[in-house]
């Protein structure tokens, strides 16, 4: 790991100074893949601006009729909130299945959604329940914020601080994991909101998380597993690396597609 | 440099530190305390977990400073002076281990499953919960009948404590 500065502000307004202040700094949340990056040496940011003093960032609360989690939970946070196992358990579900236990008391929401890993969780979530990420400039729904493989649309200094999810009337995820590392070789997340039907996939795209649309209007017609039958995406499009090629990608993500339906319906 | 100060084991230290310093290197190199062992340095072992705030984390994956202000618990923290803490115990009695070198790890993060979720732990749920804890040795049998003895003993220490 090279050297930097470390910084630790107490607000969110003093780190987005310090932000400002250090040209080649990085904000640190978890840590859980900025620290292996820098170990690695694929980064090295002139200083961390670490969020861990910002408790007020750690909040999870039920706000009318969205789940507002704070950018700093963890994932163990995310994973044993009443508010979300009772609102949406597809997300508390989701949570629990990311890493191991240690991973998940390190690693947030807020680290996972910025980072736009290709094969994180969280992505398909937002994106399947057509979230909302706060920043302490603006307000980007999910559809806007995942610009592509490890990019998204957050700007020079600017910092998630909060992201809400609207309550949906049904919603799961499925995960094929990889077994070493837990990423998604294929996840799918599935939610139903009146007319709103989402199918959310992340590990599979090789441009990270997107929406199925052909899923999506199989379900309008009927919300069911059935609905899905012998379906997969294309396979042009999905990745392939030495865990899976595009075509059993594809396949996965049918399966997976499948499987969150039937849970979400309780099938 | 940066200044940190946090609770080890109890007792409180403060160091003048490299910023890059990892929590495992600053208790192991700092601090002398041997026991934390790294294996993959990558956060998929499981060998450098300590509690800090009551809770398991891979040591190998997190800042000294990001420690700042925490209690941190170590392997070394676990025994009361000569008596070993009773999930050490077990994984004597059940020997479950071999070369040992995960054992320290496993200890924690068994430590810390029962602080979260009680002391009747059924076998997948023990298996389940290990899996950021890699042995190479011993095939988990017997780590995973530690586990299972060693949380009914953790009850039974603290009612007797809180007998007492």
């Amino acid at each position: 790991m090279h050297a930097f500065e470390y910084h630790r502000p107490s607000n969110v307004r003093q780190a987005a100074a310090l932000l400002q202040k250090n040209e080649d700094a990085k904000i640190v949340a978890g840590g859980h893949t900025l620290l292996p990056t820098m170990k690695q040496r694929l980064a090295a940011p002139s200083a961390l601006v670490d969020l861990g003093a910002l408790s007020e960032l750690r909040g999870i609360e039920k706000k009318g009729r969205a789940v507002v989690i704070g950018a700093m939970a963890t994932h163990s946070d995310v994973a044993t909130s009443d508010v979300v196992a009772e609102a949406i358990p597809g997300l508390a579900k989701l949570a629990e299945l990311i890493g191991d236990p240690a991973v998940r008391h390190r690693g947030t929401i807020g680290g996972s959604i910025a980072n736009n890993d290709p094969a994180a969780d969280y992505p398909a979530a937002c994106l399947g329940l057509g979230a909302t990420i706060i920043t302490n400039k603006r307000k980007i729904p999910a559809e806007e914020f995942f610009t592509g493989m490890f990019d998204t649309a957050l700007e020079e200094g600017e910092i998630i601080t909060k992201v809400s999810f609207p309550i949906p009337a049904k919603a799961a995820y499925a995960k094929f994991r990889n077994p070493a590392s837990r990423y998604a070789l294929a996840g799918v997340f599935v939610s139903k909101r009146g007319s709103d039907i989402r199918v959310a996939v992340t590990g599979a795209g090789s441009d990270g998380v997107f929406r199925w649309g052909e899923a999506e209007e199989a379900l309008a017609k009927r919300f069911a597993p059935k609905s899905l039958d012998g379906m997969s995406p294309p396979a042009k499009g999905m990745n392939t690396d030495i865990h899976a090629d595009a075509e059993y990608r594809a396949h996965l993500v049918g399966v997976m597609a499948r499987r969150a339906v039937a849970a979400a319906t309780g099938r | 440099m940066a200044s940190v100060t946090m609770t080890v084991n109890g007792k409180s230290v403060t160091a003048d530190v490299d910023p890059r310093t990892l929590l495992a290197q600053f208790v192991r190199e700092h601090l002398r305390l041997t026991g934390t062992h790294v294996g993959c340095d990558t956060s998929q072992c499981g060998a450098c977990v300590v509690h800090v705030d009551g809770k398991a984390v891979k040591a190998c994956t997190m800042l000294a400073v990001q420690a700042d202000g925490c209690e941190v618990l170590t392997i070394e923290g676990l025994a009361d002076g000569a008596e070993l803490h009773p999930m050490q115990a077990a994984f004597r009695e059940h020997h479950g281990l071999q070369c040992g070198y995960c054992t320290p790890g496993m200890i924690m993060t068994a430590v810390d499953m029962v602080n979260r979720l009680g002391s009747d732990l059924d076998e997948a749920t023990i298996r389940h919960e290990l899996e950021g804890n890699i042995c190479r040795c011993t095939g988990y049998h017997n780590i995973v009948r530690a586990v299972e003895t060693g949380a009914k003993a953790m009850t039974g220490a603290s009612a007797r404590q809180a007998a007492e």
